[in-house]
């Protein structure tokens, strides 16, 4: 599976992505496959605040319906609205077109408490035993 | 007695294949401190005999048919065509289970989706589910959709809806942050818009009315919606599904959700139950609704197919995710609903609900030149009034009982302010005779 | 699809499973003007149009099924073609008691001396019925060992519903406001946490243990002053009798929670244990399942609500009352969580419920469990050589099969399930409990005969042949069916909800995408 070096994660399948200012966030290729056919996503609105850990989307495949967790906390600038009328983006360019939001982020140390693509990939190889 | 099929020798021959002794090797994990021995209830009685029980104990009732019954208030007696109970009672319908396995489920899905179809087209909305309890849990529900969708923790429930459906809302929202009040009505038994703007804070997420309302009144809501929708609140609108064929429909008055009681088109009175909940609403809703949705779709062959959809809102995927704990719709009422709304068609459907409006009017007309009766709320109507008797109503009412006349529905009980007003309905099944009977009734000094 | 052909003729499923395959024809397709009958009521005179004013009368039009009466009875009658039923087929669905539905229910329910009533009749026409409401909860409680039931709940999701608002409503009467968890086990049925979270409570789920039973560490750990409530059922959705369940509801009163039952499984009890002796303080029951009242593809059902002496003030208004012969509804009860639905409950469904359990009386009722539990047992003792049963020993009414020993032909449950369709057998309860991998959740009930049992044995025994030797057979399956493997993804990112929007999509659309107008 693929985990981009330039990514961090979250124990929870997420990845972040460190951009100007912001923090985008998305589905990792662990999470998108589990999920199987992603066929629905609901997004945050803007300016709403989330934080670290807590919910902040909805993916929704025909037979489960599960949460998606802020990397980081903050207020939410941008959503991806294409995801509403092609939820299939989260399964074919989960880490491009896939993405689901920018955060502000409000606090500057969770970053770092993000893993790194290596520790993500233990931690699931872990959990798979 | 019971209905199983095994022999004796069947019996002793599963338990010897089992390798079991006696049935009580089988229920050894039983502690003994809970066996019982036996039931302490009786013996079970022969069908002929449990027939003529029955016969003896529900003859004791009286029905509608016996009685000359004005009765209305959310249960209508209206005509049902032969057709729509010969096709309900079909044992291939009657005894299916919830359509989890589509390929031998077509037929339920099916006509699922037709009743989707229509409930939707009668409300003038753009989807509907698979339908609910009763219109009562129906509103409960669309009042904490609405609720929920906006964020908002407040409701404005128009007093002019169903008593019981206020309760029931009541009830559903009283373990919740949410909060219900009140909208008076005014004079005319109308939405009270001037309470209604004073009350639209920001905090409001659902508007909820009945049209036509519990006193049978049809209003125009455009002005609320108008003070609705410049508080981006939700609006829900319920009441009388026959009336929206020729009445404006919750969709054309700018509903976001139709909610009620679907029971008038095509189910008896049944003492209440089993009745069906419409739940329509815009495409906006559209993945929040509670309850059942079919969906139509193509199978592998590419052939047309119905499948259970949007299932990831409900209990058993999303368990404490669900957006509500509903996990069966009313199939067989929605499939009843469906082959009576097939039988009526439009045109048809339209000259039942006429014909409501057109007797109703008549006799409305009839008791308001009574001289001991008034009519508080005067305007338009669909199948139903409200009249004030001069005269304290109580004995008026069993005066009319023992002839045989149930007059109508007395409201102080839900409306103490309404002391001897009454609720008369009347649907296309009410006779000229039967009309003039209670007019003649109400008007004699005796 | 040319192999999936020759299979069925190998086999012969045909005369099984007596599904018609006909395309699925939508009633509005077979639309046109002016095909209507007519004459259900006598017409309106022309003036009635008069009598609606042009701002209030409506103005949209309505797509709406436009076919005659002799239509409408074909058209409904061929759907009734396209569905599996109790009455036509055998229904192993675990957890959902399938059992024959008895004609003479239907007869009485339907009799215009009850369909007739009306909810607002005074009290003294409506005797009959009341009396029966009355006797009903008679029963139900001389078999559970409640004390006061509410009849109210239309189903068994809405009677925890009713449950949880009754847990809540004792708690704050106490001013014990700090109770706002429910533990339910990872084997519960999917409603039980909906319905806690539905109205406001935490969830906690607890596993089992390797035995298929709370795990009463477990149990022990997630207790606390937090919480409200413990649901579960007994026996639990592996089909197993909490044997502990003396311990269990020790441990919760000690610390001052509720248990509720979850009635789903109460075919397995009658006459053998009462919930209200195991300490049970709130039970709903499913009339739909053990009482034998139709399921009606998919309701009404109904979900009586029954509560120890403690809790019996907060039961929903109305009540059922007795005063010397006459019987009454009771509205005011100032304690009550209040009204959940409108007049008194699914009566046509409790009418039913009240002529299943006076036709079968003690003795019957007795026997209906102790067959149920024989069957379950004798299809379990006989599938173990076929698949795998992770819980062993004997079981009550239903048990749970694995068909995970077949994943290495790469045939799951859910494979199983619909080729046991092929055979005219409707699929058990799949993937249910989550705890077995590649669960089977076998019900029989008691009212299959020892033909129909081992018939399903038969037929699971060369499905599992079938694995091996054709495992593309079964990833097919089912093979002669109106419809096989519908695409739900499409389903649910493009919904098509009404017939209205499924023209919007074709209107859209290329029409060569449409094949003979039943496909588009």
């Amino acid at each position: 599976m693929n985990f981009p070096k330039t990514l961090r994660y979250a124990k929870t399948h997420e990845w972040a992505r460190r951009g100007d200012g912001v923090v985008v966030a998305g589905l990792s290729e662990y999470a998108q496959k589990e999920l199987s056919d992603v066929v629905y996503v609901e997004l945050p609105a803007i300016g709403k605040e989330v934080k670290q850990g807590q919910p902040c989307a909805v993916v929704e495949s025909v037979k489960a319906a599960f949460d998606v967790y802020a990397p980081v906390s903050g207020k939410v600038v941008k959503v991806n609205k294409t995801l509403e009328a092609n939820p299939s983006l989260v399964n074919t360019d989960s880490y491009g077109e896939g993405w689901f939001l920018e955060i502000e982020p409000s606090q500057t140390g969770e970053w770092d408490s993000l893993l790194d693509a290596g520790t993500y990939e233990s931690v699931l190889q872990e959990s798979a035993h | 007695m019971n209905y199983s099929p095994l022999t004796d020798a069947d019996r002793q021959d599963m338990l010897s294949a089992i390798g079991a002794k006696s049935f009580d090797d089988l229920i050894a994990n039983v502690p003994a401190a809970l066996r019982e021995r036996g039931l302490n209830l009786p013996s079970g009685l022969s069908e002929f005999e449990l027939r003529g029980y029955l016969d003896s104990i529900l003859s004791s009732n009286k029905t509608s048919g016996t009685f000359n019954s004005f009765l209305g208030a959310g249960s209508y007696d209206h005509y049902i065509p032969a057709v729509v109970s010969q096709i309900a009672g079909r044992g291939e319908f009657v005894t299916a289970y919830t359509p989890y396995q589509a390929e031998a489920s077509q037929g339920t899905l099916q006509a699922i989706f037709e009743y989707q179809s229509v409930m939707a087209e009668l409300t003038g909305l753009e989807v509907a589910n698979g339908s609910h309890y009763d219109g009562a849990t129906a509103f409960a529900e669309g009042v904490l959709l609405a609720l929920r969708t906006t964020g908002r923790n407040k409701a404005l429930v128009a007093r002019t809806v169903h008593p019981e459906y206020r309760a029931v809302a009541a009830t559903y929202l009283a373990g919740t942050d949410h909060r219900i009040e009140e909208i008076p009505y005014t004079q005319n038994g109308c939405l009270d818009l001037k309470f209604l703007k004073e009350k639209l804070t920001p905090e409001v997420g659902c508007v909820a009315a009945s049209n036509p309302n519990f006193f049978g009144r049809v209003e125009d809501l455009t002005d609320a919606l108008a003070l609705i929708r410049g508080n981006q609140s939700l609006f829900l609108v319920t009441g009388h599904p026959l009336s929206f064929s020729v009445f404006r429909s919750p969709g054309e008055w700018g509903a976001d959700m139709a909610c009620g009681e679907a029971q008038p088109l095509g189910l008896g009175l049944n003492f209440g139950g089993p009745y069906v909940g419409y739940f329509a609403a815009s495409q906006a809703l559209m993945r929040k609704i509670p309850g059942r949705l079919v969906g139509l779709t193509t199978d592998r062959r590419g052939k047309r197919a119905f499948v259970l959809t949007l299932q990831a809102r409900e209990q058993h995927i999303r368990r404490e995710k669900a957006s509500s704990n509903i996990c069966s719709n009313q199939a067989l009422c929605a499939l009843t609903v469906c082959v009576y709304l097939a039988a009526m068609g439009w045109d048809g459907l339209r000259e039942v609900a006429m014909l409501n409006v057109e007797k109703a009017r008549a006799l409305r007309e009839r008791i308001a030149a009574l001289p001991e009766f008034e009519i508080p709320f005067g305007g338009d109507i669909f199948n139903e009034f409200v009249v004030r008797s001069r005269k304290p109503l109580k004995p008026l009412m069993e005066k009319l009982r023992e002839k045989g006349i149930l007059a109508g529905y007395a409201l102080e009980k839900s409306y103490p302010e309404l002391k001897d007003h009454f609720l008369v309905t009347v649907t296309e099944k009410k006779t000229d005779a039967q009309m003039n009977e209670l007019t003649e009734g109400l008007g004699s000094r005796r | 699809m040319m192999e999936d052909k020759a299979a069925v003729r190998k086999e012969g499923k045909r005369e099984w499973c007596g599904m018609t395959d006909e395309p699925n024809i939508l009633i509005f397709e077979k639309n046109r003007s002016g095909k209507r009958t007519t004459g259900y009521v006598p017409s309106p005179s022309s003036e009635a149009k008069r009598l609606i004013p042009d701002s209030l009368a409506r103005k949209k039009d309505a797509i709406f099924p436009e076919v005659s009466e002799r239509e409408i009875v074909q058209h409904f009658l061929r759907l009734s073609q396209k569905n599996f039923s109790v009455d036509t087929h055998f229904y192993p669905l675990g957890s959902c008691t399938m059992k024959y539905n008895p004609k003479i229910n239907e007869e009485i329910a339907n009799h215009p001396s009850f369909t007739g009533l009306h909810p607002y009749q005074p009290e003294e026409s409506v005797q009959g019925i009341l009396r029966i409401f009355w006797e009903l909860e008679e029963w139900l409680k001389g078999v559970t060992g409640m004390d006061r039931f509410s009849l109210q709940p239309a189903a068994g999701a809405h009677g925890e519903l009713v449950g949880m608002m009754i847990a809540r409503a004792y708690h704050d009467s106490r001013r014990d406001f700090a109770r706002r968890q429910v533990i339910v086990p990872d084997s519960s049925h999917g409603t039980n946490p909906a319905s806690a979270a539905f109205y406001g409570f935490e969830v906690i789920t607890i596993p089992s243990d390797p035995r298929g039973r709370v795990n009463l560490a477990e149990l022990a750990k997630a207790v606390s002053e937090k919480t409200a409530c413990l649901m579960m059922t007994n026996p639990n959705t592996l089909g197993l009798f909490e044997d502990d369940i003396l311990k269990i509801q020790k441990m919760m009163h000690e610390k001052g929670a509720l248990l509720y039952y979850d009635g789903a499984n109460m075919n397995a009890l009658l006459g053998i244990a009462r919930p209200g002796d195991m300490g049970f303080d709130m039970i709903h029951l499913n009339l739909h399942k053990t009482f034998s009242t139709p399921h009606g593809g998919g309701g009404p059902g109904a979900g009586p609500v029954g509560v120890k002496k403690a809790l019996e003030k907060f039961l929903p208004v109305p009540l059922v009352t007795r005063k010397g012969d006459r019987y009454g509804l009771d509205d005011d009860l100032p304690d009550s969580i209040g009204r959940v639905k409108a007049f008194y409950g699914n009566a046509g469904i409790l009418l039913r419920a009240y002529v299943y359990m006076r036709r079968l009386g003690k003795e019957g009722l007795e026997q209906v469990s102790r067959d149920a539990v024989l069957s379950a047992n004798y299809l379990k003792k006989n599938l173990q050589s076929a698949l795998e049963i992770p819980h062993g020993g004997f079981c009550m009414h239903e048990f749970v099969a694995s068909s995970e020993p077949l994943k290495r032909f790469g045939v799951t449950a859910g494979n199983i399930g619909k080729r046991l369709l092929d055979y005219g057998i409707h699929a058990p309860t799949v993937y249910f409990p989550l705890i077995v991998k590649e669960a089977l959740m076998v019900e029989p009930t008691e009212t299959e005969s020892k033909e129909t049992l081992d018939r399903f044995c038969e037929v699971i025994r060369k499905i599992v042949r079938e694995s091996e030797a054709d495992p593309e057979c079964l990833k097919n399956a089912p093979h002669c069916f109106p419809v096989s493997h519908p695409d739900e993804v499409k389903a649910a990112r493009e919904p098509l909800l009404t017939y209205r929007a499924f023209l919007g999509r074709q209107d859209r659309r290329d029409r060569s995408d449409l094949v003979s107008g039943i496909s588009f």
